[in-house]
């Protein structure tokens, strides 16, 4: 599937296939079209995560490295992953290895940002707690300045901040774009919730998609902070109680959901937490029903989370068909749903 | 403090000028109250000395310099202010520019000039707000304050290009506050009246202080109409707020 190379003007004009999970039945839409997929007494729920510039070029004691921000760690420290020469234009995968960073050595970025490295990784040499000698205002200051988002290889040029953002980006905990929210512009959102789809948030930190280290790439995703509030927990009950679906726009929502249940056996219970879910085909997820996802390529990790919602067989078929349409894949490409009938 | 403070409490406000005059001002009401500040100015010392005198009183104050007329600051800013006080409930655009001064004729402005004004005074503005107030039309309430002027409704000579500035930014107000209608979030445009401030003496060299309200006396109505916007304003509305009642507190 070709990769859609950079953000299209007007997103709720880009396609959207609608796919029935248990008939395979597929319908070619546009993302303006979601409003009437779902019905009154549905609920929405996004990830109001916003993007960091989680990115940073530097140096690691005397070589040159670029450092990405996979999550914090909720004591303060991050976990990273070190890149070698290069920069985005080349995949992960053909980057040359970063040089080896042990437990004490310096990482610094410009002038006014620093950080030691923690630990290393048992993992991967590359995959790093690190600390930052700067906090509070000075820290994310820095980190403002001195980072870039992550960029993409498939991308036609470099990515500024305000392309990995969705239209209802609040808390900045992402390293990479929550990308399924990011066609849904307000006045789409304000469609949704006419026609008596009601709307909810979850904060959901998503992680780095590839590293172009095999090891690190299975071990992806890493554990995620995620914060369910009790808005949400009380409107997934009260669309429960009458009947409506649940619909998650993008993984890290079902990760957030599924992990915060899984954690309190089955049940939903408001907070903050930090998941290690992985969901996969054999995986029936308790809280969401459906799906609004980017389009990607079967073989992406995603693509087997995309399983605990239909068979693969009819997620082989779907993407045959969006190919053959001529849909665009991966974080500004087109989108799917996935849901059964109400 | 006094009761009817209490919703500021929390509260994640950002204030744009806030390094002097009626922002360094409000930023202190509202530090004092309970609110959780991100500072944003050009200039980083006298700011940094705003939020350090918040923070020694027991407020919660961050200072982050840059320059709103510019899109990577607005958006490094809008990031970094959500990361130390969460998701922006109150939005206040108090920073501006004159432009030139001595103020010269609007037929003697150059269009740059004016370009620069309206980049400061109404586009930088405009994108802080499309930066945050999608998460508060989602969570269901905000507010967002355009500090206004007398020069946005009567037209001074040598007013030209703030006057223009402003009086847009006031529409804007209005339009956004009609498009978001039923979604919880507030726009509303606030007019200090003729203050005591460095930027009036910019402008009117001559003007007798005496004849000018204190700051902190017009950031006390301001605090009080952020506290209680559905007392005092209307979405859509724009405020005198001489017609404001001053709290003694916070």
């Amino acid at each position: 599937m070709t990769a859609a190379s950079w953000p299209r003007g007007e997103p709720t004009f880009d396609r959207l296939l609608h796919l029935d999970p248990r008939t395979g039945r597929r319908r070619d839409l546009r993302v303006s079209d979601l409003p009437a997929l779902l019905g009154p007494g549905d609920l929405l729920v996004l990830n109001d995560s916003a993007t960091l510039p989680a990115s940073l070029r530097g140096r690691l004691t005397d070589a040159s490295v670029e450092l990405r921000l996979a999550g914090e760690r909720g004591d303060g420290a991050w976990n990273a992953v070190l890149f070698g020469a290069g920069d985005w234009r080349a995949r992960t995968e053909d980057r040359p290895a970063p040089p080896a960073a042990r437990a004490g050595d310096r990482l610094v970025f410009g002038l006014e940002l620093a950080a030691r490295v923690e630990s290393v990784s048992p993992i991967s040499p590359r995959l790093l707690a690190i600390r930052f000698d700067e906090t509070g205002e000075a820290f994310w200051t820095a980190l403002y300045r001195q980072g870039r988002p992550v960029q993409y290889s498939y991308a036609a040029g470099a990515l500024e901040l305000w392309h990995t953002q969705t239209s209802y980006a609040a808390r900045p905990w992402s390293v990479e774009a929550p990308s399924a929210g990011r066609p849904l512009a307000p006045s789409l959102l304000s469609a949704v919730a006419r026609r008596g789809t009601a709307l909810a948030t979850i904060t959901h930190a998503a992680g780095l998609s590839s590293t172009g280290d095999p090891a690190l790439d299975a071990a992806l995703p890493l554990p995620e902070r995620y914060d369910v509030p009790a808005r949400a927990v009380a409107a997934i009950a009260a669309a429960r109680a009458r009947g409506g679906r649940v619909v998650a726009v993008g993984t890290t929502v079902v990760r957030a959901l599924e992990g915060c249940a899984r954690a309190h056996g089955g049940r939903l219970v408001p907070g903050v937490g930090v998941t290690d879910l992985r969901i996969g085909p054999a995986f029936a997820p308790a809280i969401a029903d459906g799906i609004l996802t980017g389009m990607h390529e079967p073989e992406a990790s995603h693509f087997s989370l995309l399983e605990a919602f239909a068979p693969r067989a009819v997620l082989a078929d779907a993407h045959a068909h969006a190919e053959a349409r001529g849909y665009l894949a991966h974080e500004f490409g087109d989108s799917m749903l996935i849901v059964p009938p109400a | 403090m006094k009761d009817e403070y209490r919703t500021l409490v929390h509260a994640a406000v950002l204030v744009t000028g806030a390094s002097r005059g009626l922002g360094a001002a409000l930023a202190r009401r509202l530090g004092r109250a309970g609110a959780r500040l991100a500072l944003v100015a050009r200039g980083h010392e006298e700011l940094d000395a705003i939020a350090r005198e918040i923070r020694a009183a027991g407020g919660e104050a961050h200072a982050l310099p840059g320059d709103l007329g510019d899109k990577r600051d607005a958006h490094r800013i809008a990031g970094a202010a959500a990361a130390l006080v969460g998701p922006i409930d109150v939005l206040v655009h108090n920073a501006s520019t004159l432009g030139p001064v001595p103020l010269p004729l609007l037929l003697e402005t150059d269009c740059e000039d004016l370009e620069r004004v309206l980049a400061v005074n109404l586009v930088g503005p405009f994108r802080l707000t499309k930066i945050v107030a999608g998460a508060m039309a989602l969570r269901g309430r905000g507010l967002v304050v355009h500090v206004s002027s007398d020069a946005a409704v009567a037209a001074y000579p040598r007013w030209g290009a703030y006057g223009v500035s402003k009086a847009a930014q006031d529409h804007l107000g209005r339009v956004l506050a009609a498009e978001l209608e039923g979604t919880g979030v507030r726009v509303v445009s606030v007019d200090p009246g003729e203050m005591n401030t460095r930027m009036h003496a910019d402008a009117l060299p001559d003007a007798d202080p005496a004849t000018l309200a204190d700051p902190d006396r017009v950031a006390r109505r301001l605090a009080a109409l952020i506290s209680h916007p559905e007392v005092f304003a209307p979405s859509g509305a724009r405020v005198e707020l001489a017609g404001v009642p001053e709290r003694e507190s916070p």
